[in-house]
Parts: C-alpha cells; structure tokens; sequence
C-alpha cells in the first residue's frame, strides 16, 4: 500500500447518507482482471450524463475538480465488498475521505490500499463541510503522525483519533503478507490443534 | 471464564495470535468461496509476487456474477470482457490447484446458495468470502463475512486475515408471523428498516428468539444474507436440529463416526445464557406486514399498505435530501398508495431467494394465473441444482405456464453485471438485496421485496399485497 504522511489539498463536500459502493464503481467496470481505468468508472453516473459532464456534481464544479479528500455523509461504501471502488477513488486522486462512519469492508479496503478514513463526531463534520462549501476556503491538510486536520486556510485545527497499529500501517505503507507470514510457524501450529479438535473441518 | 456470546466464541477457536493490545488478531479462516470478478487482482498479486495459496483445498471457485442465463447454457460467454475474467478465473483455479465448477457444471450456482449446498459450510467454521452477502453462512452457526480483494489476497496466501473484534448485537425474534404471505424476508427488512442502513455498523449478530428456531434454515439463510444492508460485518445463528438435518448427507459433510463427533460439537455450540451483547434489538414478528422499498436504500421501505413517506417528517437535513433524491430517482409522490405503482419487470432470484422454498413461495402465486399484458417476469434459480429440484417438483411449469420466464443460474438481475439488465426508468419488483442507484442497470428502478410479493406484483402488473391474492379461488 501507499504510505500516506502529510497530504494537503483540496476538500469537497459530499454528505450524502449511505452513498453505496455500486455509486462509487459502477458495474460496467467490474469487468477487468487487473486495476486499469478504475479512475473513469469512479463515480462515473454521477459524473457524466448521456455521455456529457454533470455541471451538477461537486467534482465537476470550479474549485473542486482536483479534490485530494472527501468530507462524506454517514455509512459511506455501504454495499457490495468490490475493492474496484477503493482503487477508483485512489485513480481519482482521493487520498483520504473524513466522514463520521464508514461500512466494514468498505473501510478495511481503504485500509489496505492506503485510502485514509478519518471518523469524527457528526458536529465536527458538519463544521468542515460547511467550511469547505465555500470554494475559498476549501483548503485541507491532512497530518496523519500529528493525527490533525488543518482547514479554514489554516486558521483551524481539529484532532482525530486513530488506532496506533493502523496508524503505523498507514504511515509505513507496509505489505501486510509479507507481515504475517513472519508468523508462518504459528499458523501451522495452529493448524495442527485445530486439525486435531475438529477434524471435520478439514 | 467469563460468559461469552457465540460470536466471540468462534473468534476465539480462531485466534492464531494477538496483533496488538487493542483486540487486532491474525485469524484463521476455515474456507472460502471465490468469484470472478473480486479474486483476480488478487492472484495477479500472488503471482507477482510469486506466493503460493497456503490451503487450496479449503476454496472453492464459482462463476457467478458475469454468467449468463439464456436457456441453452454454453461455455463462452457473449462478452469479451466476461470471458477474459472467465478465462482467467480458470487459469488461476488450475494453476494453484483450487477446485473450480464452471457454468456447465452441475454443482454450480451462486457461491452462497452452492457452498451450504455442497456441504462446505459448517458450524463453528469462520468463512471469509470476497462478497458481502458471505454473512449468510452465520445460518449454520459458522462465522461467515465479507471481504475485498486485498484480503482476499492475504487469506489466500495465509488462510488467515487481520481481524479487529466486533461489537455484538442480539436481535431477538419473538412471536409468530403471520401463516403466509409475511416471509423472514420481511422480517428481516423490518429490522433494517427500523434500526437504518447503518444500524448494525461495527457489529456482528446474533439472531435468536422462537421465531428463529420456527424457521428453516433457508429462511435463516435469507435473514443471515440481507442484515448485512444494516451493515452487519458478521452474522451466528446457534446451531439446532434443524441445521443438522439440513447437512446431513450433504456431499461434503463429515460420514460415519466423524459425523457424530461433529453433531455433538456443532449441537454445543451457542451463546452462554448470561452473556451480555453491545446491543439487543427485539422484534415481535406477529406485528411484521408484507414490506416493499421506495427509495434507494434498502432501509426506504414501508408496509405494502402504506402510502410513499413525504420527506418532510425527516427532520434531519442530510437524510431528508437524500429521501428526496430517492424519490426523485425512483419516480414516486409522497402520498401515493404504494399498491397502485404499475411495474415493468418482476426479478426472482439472487443470493436472498433464489433457493427452493423461494420458488415455491413464488408459484403458490403463479399458479393457474398469468403475468399481466406489459410486465416481464424471470425466475433465475440460485443453482443447478435447485433448478434441477423445482423441474423435478413442476414448479418450472407452473411459471412457464403463467408466461414466466425460466432461466439458468446465477447472480444474474441482482447487479446485472451479465447481459439481464434494465433499461433506464424501468419499474422492477426485485426478490434481491439492494436498491441502490443504477443497480439493475443505470436509471432502473427497482423495489425489493419477498419472492411471493414479486410473484403478485407480475400478476396484477403492479406492486400488490400478495394476501389479497391468497385463499379463495384463483382467477
């Protein structure tokens, strides 16, 4: 995964609740066997229309075409378990996405491609999207050793919480395999006790 | 030791080794099922980096998504696209020596409807799978969960995943639901409508109750599958004679003396009676009605009674835009009758209900009727096997007869990543999952609800409560 350290840029509003995985990626591009085009399928119904730009949707707007970070309504990548919306965002640009909940997969896939998710209570939300609605001060730096959010061009800072061994992974950009099969020995043996238990399982 | 719930004991049988202080484990993964359009970044990975799968005899591969369900079934797929993931799909299986049922097998189908089929799933078992609906393996007292490529990847190479614990909820079904017409299908969309999207967000459930051991195990299969719209991250359902006797016999089930050590195992398995859950949410299932989306989101859903909610009375601003968009999207008034909105289409099949109580439930309704002037009905049986079983017991003919159209299997209209897809605007009673924008095709319309309701939505051409079309005389 790609390592992420300080990322500054700009941050769009997209608050809408439950925005599933099929809106992310939709199926059209589910058809490859490798990560290639995802970044066109990103949020491609949303983005184009009758094969024309949607002037409606906020990536498409002045100010936040080249967005680096999402500010995103509750459960964001609800739905179907397909990586494909990961990869797209990242193809997109998008380096991290602050929202006050993510869906399970969805969120375990960010992490395992270093698409940051940052959760914090809905009122702090609530303050950097209104802040960001304003394409003047739509300006965020992400500090993920700091665990800080700057915005407002600078003039606020707001804390986020983070687990230190997914902080560490993060930082680090680490290949998670190559990590456990340090622990190749310990799976074996646990294997071998299982085995014995419940043999019927293998 | 303390009481523990289910949940935390099957996580517990699985922990290899704690990853940190905070409840990060490597854990081990007893099986999986993979599919082709989620595992092949994730061999593409292994083979960069020249990995080999750790356990090739604990997965089994299945063609599902891309399928298609014409009639006469062939090996080549009608888009190059699919095939190239097909191809590819085969190469892999081959090449790391994983079991594989492509499309003319006879074992084949959708992944969740051909795993417990075969007898792959087991209680006690944790059974990660690279798609979402892998809770359904939680009707077995298995641990069952979705996950993306990456660790798919991961698993593959070390038949473990980093996991972090879950917090758990307890839904508890009480009472009797009504003797037809209100399925675990509606029960389950009653839970997710009343505790949202992201209700179960974060945790894993636990669904118990006499409600539960009333039910077969294919109607827990059902409820295990679609929790996961609460956002469920794993589903247990304590295992009971009824799943015994669903796997015994089955193709891969233990034989013989090993059965009966494994019964024995599997029958101890449950929570303890003091353990204590994050969250319970109790449902009294005799108050649950036929249930039928109108929004875009599988928590949009009211009685097959009740009129289209107006945004309005959603005093949040966020949900009430995003109820607004949805109706919007799907074309619907608030105020209007849900009974009298006209349908294009009529979907049974998918991963939910697509097994064969789902078909019976369906042609109760069907028979001796016909699907109304204008709508086009499909009935795309979860596998070959339960469409071999309803041949067998004339439900095939009983659809053919009423004009429905009788297909071959897979996920087919669930996401219409094959060639069954709607075209814009079109209005489709749906026995599958989700709603989302653009799932069955971009601009479809589709509302969800229990087989039987898409079988009297094709009949009378609209979205109808199907217990106005039972007892008395067909027409």
């Amino acid at each position: 995964m790609t390592p992420f350290g300080q990322v500054a840029g700009v941050a769009a509003p997209m608050m809408a609740p439950n925005v599933d995985t099929d809106v992310i990626m939709p199926k059209m591009f589910l058809k490859g066997v490798d990560r290639s085009g995802l970044g066109e399928g990103a949020f491609n119904l949303l983005r184009f229309s009758g094969g024309r730009v949607n002037p409606d949707f906020i990536l498409n707007q002045d100010g936040y075409r080249d967005a680096c970070f999402l500010v995103v309504g509750p459960n964001f990548g609800c739905g179907s378990s397909r990586e494909h919306a990961v990869w797209g965002l990242e193809q997109l640009g998008i380096r991290a996405l602050i929202g006050t909940s993510f869906a399970g997969i969805f969120n375990d896939n960010c992490a395992n491609n270093g698409l940051l998710t940052i959760s914090l209570d809905p009122e702090r939300v609530t303050e950097l999207a209104s802040v960001i609605a304003d394409r003047s001060r739509n300006d965020v730096a992400v500090d993920l050793a700091a665990q800080t959010i700057r915005f407002d061009q600078g003039r606020r800072t707001m804390p986020f919480e983070i687990e230190p061994a997914r902080k560490e992974a993060f930082l680090t950009g680490r290949d998670f395999i190559a990590a456990t099969l340090v622990y190749a020995d310990d799976i074996r043996a646990f294997e071998a006790r299982h085995r014995a238990a419940s043999p019927w399982m293998f | 030791m303390a009481a523990r719930t289910l949940y935390d004991k099957l996580v517990d049988a699985h922990v290899v080794r704690n990853l940190d202080a905070a409840g990060l484990v490597l854990l081990y993964v007893d099986r999986t099922v993979l599919n082709e359009y989620t595992s092949p970044q994730a061999f593409a990975g292994l083979r960069a980096a020249g990995r080999k799968v750790w356990n090739p005899g604990a997965a089994l591969m299945v063609v599902d998504h891309v399928n298609p369900t014409a009639a006469r079934r062939v090996r080549v797929m009608p888009d190059s696209a699919a095939t190239r993931q097909v191809d590819y799909f085969a190469e892999n299986a081959r090449d790391f020596g994983i079991e594989y049922f492509d499309i003319l097998d006879p074992r084949q189908g959708i992944e969740h409807v051909v795993a417990p089929e075969q007898g792959l799933v087991m209680p006690g078992m944790v059974i990660a799978a690279g798609d979402s609906h892998s809770t359904a393996y939680g009707a077995f007292g298995a641990l069952g969960y979705g996950i993306g490529t990456s660790d798919i990847e991961h698993y593959l190479a070390t038949s473990t995943v980093r996991y972090r614990r879950l917090k758990t909820m307890r839904i508890h079904l009480s009472g009797t639901a009504a003797p037809f017409g209100v399925t675990p299908k509606d029960i389950v969309m009653e839970v997710i409508r009343r505790i949202g999207a992201d209700g179960a967000t974060g945790y894993a459930v636990e669904f118990s109750g006499p409600a539960v051991s009333d039910m077969s195990v294919e109607g827990r299969i059902v409820m295990s599958i679609m929790i996961v719209e609460a956002g469920a991250r794993g589903v247990v359902i304590a295992p009971d004679q009824k799943v015994l006797d669903y796997l015994k016999g089955r193709p891969r089930s233990p034989k013989g003396e090993m059965w009966e050590r494994a019964a024995t195992s599997w029958l101890a398995l449950s929570s303890d009676p003091s353990a204590k859950f994050d969250r319970e949410v109790t449902l009294d299932v005799s108050e649950v009605a036929p249930l039928v989306t109108w929004g875009t989101s599988p928590d949009q859903a009211i009685a097959v009674t009740d009129d289209v909610p107006d945004p309005v009375q959603q005093a949040e601003p966020a949900r009430k835009a995003a109820a607004m968009r949805a109706l919007s999207y799907m074309g619907l008034t608030p105020g209007t009758s849900i009974q009298s909105v006209p349908i294009d289409f009529a979907f049974i099949g998918s991963c939910t209900n697509a097994r064969i109580e789902d078909l019976r439930d369906a042609a109760e309704i069907f028979r001796g009727r016909r699907v109304a002037a204008g709508v086009r009905a499909i009935v795309v049986p979860g596998s070959t096997q339960v469409r071999a079983q309803a041949e067998a017991e004339g439900l095939a003919k009983v659809f053919t007869d009423a004009g429905v159209e009788w297909r071959q299997s897979g996920c087919s209209m669930c996401l219409a990543m094959n060639d069954d897809v709607l075209s814009p605007g079109q209005r489709c009673a749906s026995s599958t999952n989700r709603n989302f924008e653009g799932r069955q095709g971009p601009g479809a319309r589709t509302h969800l609800m229990s087989p039987a309701m898409v079988a009297a939505a094709a009949v009378t051409g609209r979205i109808t409560d199907v217990r106005s079309l039972l007892g008395g005389s067909h027409q």
